[in-house]
């Protein structure tokens, strides 16, 4: 499959599941900020867990099929359309050349994942397909993608053969099945974040340390890839101290002198100089990509065993789910 | 010296192992020690080390790891492999090897080094005073961090320690040489940053296409070479 980019949008990117074995060179680790819903998108299109997708923030992002081939769009609802007619999300969708595949208005969360059968070919650095926008590097030549890009994807796993092409009446053919749709939430919807007491918790004093898991935390606009920064109530050490720069995790909630709290995500950097409040139990961090500018969340303590646990259900939930959609495909996907 | 360690959780897929307080060579060539016992030895469901200056943190993909059974934790599985790995005395790799020191040429002064007049006024030194006690010594490579491939190196003379500035420079030039306080370092991609700017080397310091994909590595000892103006254009 070949695509065209007509409008770049606000930020689409090329990722995968991330760089790893490289943070002790100081290479953070990028990939999807959603990857349950990243890795839907490829499985739903016969793609392994790894094939690169393209992740597209926000609205205003169009590009041109220039072949027929199978596609999947998951994660936040985007209002995917093609010619006017909605596309459905968590299924495969077949759709045919010189389709215009368009993003104009966000429904529910703030990321989509587009995935190709195939996988998106751009070469591999360092281990990864993944844009690390701040070196320059990986993705498509190492940046957003502009108008007149133009993608191409590895040889597809699932046939075109499997599809009648008298049967597509509209604009693309989608079969009524889909997978279980990702936890996306509302514009508007206040959602509560499962977090574990972080390295440094029990530097900060009692009110902060009440506050931060009992009060509601806005998420601020400058909030973007690398991380996500909080209002809410001041967050304050016992007594000022300076730490020791040590590395960071996805989800690490750290608190700079000001007392807002920031939450480092996908882009983030290997290490970090801030008191650690909280971590985010690694289950809710596909649910924290979603959430929106403007949005509320709050946190609930939980302890390691607990977020282990949640995190090992989820896995079985989704081997389940991946198990279905490959039987599924395999049974040709009509 | 002190044996001991303590392992604490970094969310639920890795472990922090605290070696030691403060910023020194002893307790750095434990973390560098550690790490190769890791790296060498790694577990199954390993994913990486990232080594900082007192701890050594252990990312690892708990789907991987393979627990003994489905009840117990599997930070405490992961911490127990990692005991077995730390066990054996610390002596081996202990001594600083012979190791070559790594020449970082650079060109100090002028459009190069935005602030080397600042650095020597504010420590009432010449700017060739500067240059001569920068590149005086050799430094360890504590850490790698911040960008990929800056090596945040101590142990800068007092005599030309300065402030960071007020306001960082929106774009540093990749291969510019600063000092912030008593440290020094290199910028390896152009970023914004409030570091005192005195110099630039021509080297390349991130090198993706490259195994390592970084010139310099934690552990590295480094001195710097004043060259002419001439030598940068190649």
């Amino acid at each position: 499959m070949r695509l065209t980019v007509l409008k770049p949008g606000l930020l689409v990117t090329v990722q995968d599941l991330g760089r790893f074995g490289y943070g002790k060179y100081g290479v953070i680790t990028s990939g999807a900020m959603d990857k349950e819903s990243h890795r839907v998108a490829n499985w739903l299109v016969g793609n392994p867990d790894e094939a690169a997708a393209l992740e597209i923030t926000w609205s205003g992002f169009s590009l041109r099929m220039e072949e027929d081939g199978w596609i999947a769009v998951t994660g936040g609802d985007l209002s995917p359309r093609i010619e006017d007619t909605p596309v459905p999300m968590w299924r495969p969708v077949y759709v045919r050349r010189d389709s215009v595949l368009t993003f104009q208005q966000v429904r529910f969360g703030c990321r989509a994942y587009l995935a190709v059968s195939g996988g998106l070919n751009v070469p591999k650095v360092m281990d990864s397909r993944s844009t690390y926008l701040r070196a320059g590097i990986g993705g498509w030549e190492g940046r957003p993608l502009h108008a007149g890009d133009r993608l191409s994807t590895y040889p597809s796993r699932l046939s075109n053969r499997s599809v009648d092409r008298s049967t597509i009446t509209g604009a693309f053919y989608a079969p009524r099945w889909f997978a279980l749709p990702g936890k996306i939430p509302a514009t508007g919807q206040e959602v509560t974040v499962r977090a574990m007491p972080g390295r440094q918790y029990e530097d900060f004093d009692e009110v902060s340390r009440h506050g931060f898991f009992h009060q509601p935390f806005r998420i601020r606009p400058e909030s973007d890839r690398m991380g996500y920064r909080l209002k809410g109530p001041d967050l304050r050490l016992t007594k000022a101290k300076e730490y020791v720069s040590e590395a960071v995790a996805l989800g690490t909630i750290q608190v700079p002198a000001d007392g807002q709290p920031i939450i480092l995500m996908a882009d983030r950097q290997t290490l970090g100089g801030y008191p650690k409040i909280a971590q985010i139990a690694s289950v809710d961090i596909p649910l924290v990509a979603q959430l929106q500018p403007g949005g509320t969340l709050r946190f609930r303590e939980i302890t390691l065993r607990e977020a282990e646990r949640l995190r090992d259900e989820r896995e079985r939930e989704l081997a389940i789910v991946r198990e279905m959609i490959k039987r599924k495909i395999e049974g040709v996907v009509p | 010296m002190s044996k001991s360690y303590s392992m604490h959780p970094l969310g639920d897929a890795a472990v922090l192992v605290q070696l030691g307080d403060g910023i020194t060579d002893a307790v750095h060539q434990r973390v560098v020690d550690f790490t190769q016992r890791v790296e060498r030895n790694p577990f199954r469901g390993f994913i990486e080390c990232v080594p900082s200056f007192t701890t050594l943190s252990i990312y690892y993909d708990p789907l991987t790891v393979q627990k003994p059974d489905d009840s117990s934790s599997t930070f405490d599985y992961v911490c127990s492999l990692l005991q077995e790995r730390f066990k054996a005395d610390e002596e081996n790799g202990k001594q600083r090897s012979i190791q070559e020191v790594v020449d970082i040429p650079v060109c100090y002064g002028g459009d190069y080094g935005p602030d080397l007049e600042i650095v020597a006024e504010h420590n009432g030194i010449t700017a060739d005073e500067v240059i001569r006690l920068h590149s005086g010594q050799d430094y360890l490579v504590y850490v790698i961090g911040f960008a990929p491939g800056f090596p945040y190196i101590g142990g800068v003379p007092e005599r030309i320690a300065a402030p960071r500035k007020q306001t960082p420079r929106p774009r540093i030039p990749a291969g510019s040489v600063g000092i912030a306080g008593t440290q020094t370092g290199i910028y390896p991609i152009e970023t914004p940053g409030g570091w005192q700017i005195i110099g630039r080397t021509p080297l390349a310091l991130f090198r993706p296409d490259r195994q390592p994909p970084t010139l310099l590595q934690c552990g590295q000892y480094i001195r710097f070479r004043p060259i002419d103006r001439r030598n940068m254009i190649d």
